[in-house]
């Protein structure tokens, strides 16, 4: 049941107590996320059991994926472009620009894949998340299913995880490609490393285990930006004001989270 | 059917309904009036447990919604059907799928049985042509009468109305309240209707009640409502050109 009432009623008596209200309410609030966020990964083998379950994950596959493919596409080739004339410019000064491929592609695999991905998803899909579920909250939409006896979670939530949890580590993937070959045009054309030597270079230095790593963390980012954007979605109060604040503080928690978490993942599965 | 014990609900500091008690029996149309912010939507959700109430409880015969969750609130909600103020439809769905979508989630109907009841909820409330387009390419009235076509689809026994002729022109209001009138009458449901349109109220309704500061002030016949000396009645009365005669046709 989506909660849709305040919990405190009345003002509070002191900064003490109002300071100990906002954390218990911070608290619940991620509580009840990572609750939506669990019943979501949980309705996904439900999900692919049905017809219908199937064909709207196909829809939402379709709206996360090949909708956000340009801007990723573009993010993905200037990030690897970017990262390449900048160690490019550098290891240039010790005759070592050789070895742009190496550092280009360890960035994008570890890092900037994951990550330059899951902020254009936050942006562009959990945005877009959190805009339409929260109008169809203050529209009455969700108060509609469940009088139904329809989950919002199972019906709306979960077709979007499921979609998320696909297509975030192929989009990272897919930034990482293109981010290698931006890297490569930068090498050939402005620091006279040939297209054969760089791509070598690269390949020698990528390892499973940075793949897997990167993969990892844009599946963790995929799940977050969901969680996030669909919890924002539910809890929006105060139409069409309401919506512009759940979809401002559904980029920025995201945001945020794929830092954090980008760095506790990275610390986890690195030594120092 | 649905019974109100002392029921209070404190909302942003004040108690929008309070030590609320009422009781709505099987097959009547009962009409909830008053001002804005009164809390009559606050009641109408308390039924289906959209909201929980601070204190008190309600009964839908002998099941207390209000302590209710899972599955067994699912149950109860199945009894219902609840017409939003703006219709609710789901806008990348066509008035006919949504239609069909409760029958869809919570039966086992094949697609033809489904066709057919959709089918049938069009012609009820006047769509039969319309089932095909979005809810963007009908007007608001239209908008209630799909949203309306789903709350009755699964047959239910007990109906809400939030604000069913709010923001319509006066003949579309009036067919709205006429449609609610043979609904009750040929499906035998129990219609809850809040509105602030007391002609409307007086015409189609078996009982009516005045929310004002949280509970009733008066409950009774439309004959009675229009003749009671009650003075936020009156006022609301007089508001709406209402005399003590009536209007025509009561």
């Amino acid at each position: 049941m989506i909660t849709r009432e305040p919990v405190y009623t009345d003002e509070p008596a002191s900064m003490l107590v109002s300071m100990w209200r906002r954390l218990m309410l911070g608290l619940g609030e991620i509580g009840a996320a990572g609750s939506l966020t669990a019943q979501a990964l949980t309705g996904i083998p439900a999900l692919l059991m049905s017809r219908r379950g199937r064909s709207e994950m196909m829809r939402q596959l379709y709206v996360t994926g090949i909708k956000s493919l340009a801007v990723v596409t573009v993010v993905g080739m200037f990030t690897g472009m970017i990262l390449g004339l900048q160690v490019g410019l550098e290891l240039r000064r010790f005759n070592q620009e050789i070895y742009i491929g190496s550092a280009v592609m360890v960035s994008l695999l570890r890092e900037m894949g994951p990550f330059m991905s899951g902020l254009i998803l936050a942006a562009c899909v959990g945005s877009s998340m959190a805009a339409q579920i929260g109008t169809m909250t203050v529209n009455d939409e969700i108060a509609a299913l469940e009088i139904m006896s329809i989950s919002p979670v199972r019906f709306l939530m979960t077709p979007r995880m499921a979609a998320m949890v696909v297509m975030t580590p192929m989009l990272s993937f897919y930034t990482c490609v293109l981010g290698v070959i931006g890297g490569g045009i930068v090498g050939e054309t402005q620091l006279n490393v040939p297209w054969d030597k760089y791509i070598t270079m690269a390949m020698n230095i990528a390892r499973m285990r940075d793949l897997y790593v990167g993969l990892l963390k844009a599946l963790v980012f995929g799940i977050v930006i969901t969680g996030v954007s669909c919890y924002e979605g539910f809890t929006t109060k105060m139409g069409a004001v309401g919506v512009g604040k759940a979809t401002r503080r559904s980029v920025i928690t995201s945001f945020l989270l794929i830092l954090i978490l980008g760095y506790i993942i990275t610390r986890l599965f690195y030594d120092l | 059917m649905i019974r109100f014990e002392h029921v209070t609900k404190q909302l942003g500091g004040r108690n929008v309904l309070e030590d609320l008690s009422f009781e709505i029996v099987k097959g009547e149309i009962f009409a909830i009036v008053g001002p804005s912010g009164t809390g009559k939507s606050v009641t109408l959700k308390h039924m289906v447990r959209l909201l929980t109430p601070t204190s008190g409880a309600i009964w839908i015969d002998d099941t207390e919604v209000s302590a209710l969750n899972g599955s067994a609130l699912n149950n109860v909600r199945g009894r219902f059907g609840y017409l939003f103020q703006g219709g609710a439809l789901l806008g990348w769905m066509t008035v006919a799928e949504n239609i069909a979508l409760p029958l869809l989630e919570n039966t086992k109907m094949s697609k033809d049985e489904i066709a057919k009841s959709v089918d049938e909820a069009l012609h009820l409330v006047g769509m039969g042509k319309d089932g095909d387009k979005l809810p963007s390419e009908i007007s608001g009235g239209m908008q209630k009468r799909a949203g309306l076509a789903r709350a009755i689809v699964r047959r239910p026994e007990i109906v809400l109305y939030d604000e069913p002729t709010s923001g319509l022109d006066p003949v579309t209001a009036r067919a709205i309240d006429k449609l609610i009138q043979n609904l009750n009458g040929e499906l035998g449901i129990t219609s809850v209707v809040v509105t602030h349109d007391l002609q409307g109220a007086l015409l189609i309704s078996d009982r009516i009640a005045m929310l004002t500061g949280g509970h009733f002030v008066e409950v009774s016949a439309p004959k009675d409502f229009v003749a009671t000396g009650q003075p936020d009645v009156r006022h609301f009365l007089d508001a709406q050109f209402i005399s003590k005669k009536g209007i025509e046709g009561i």
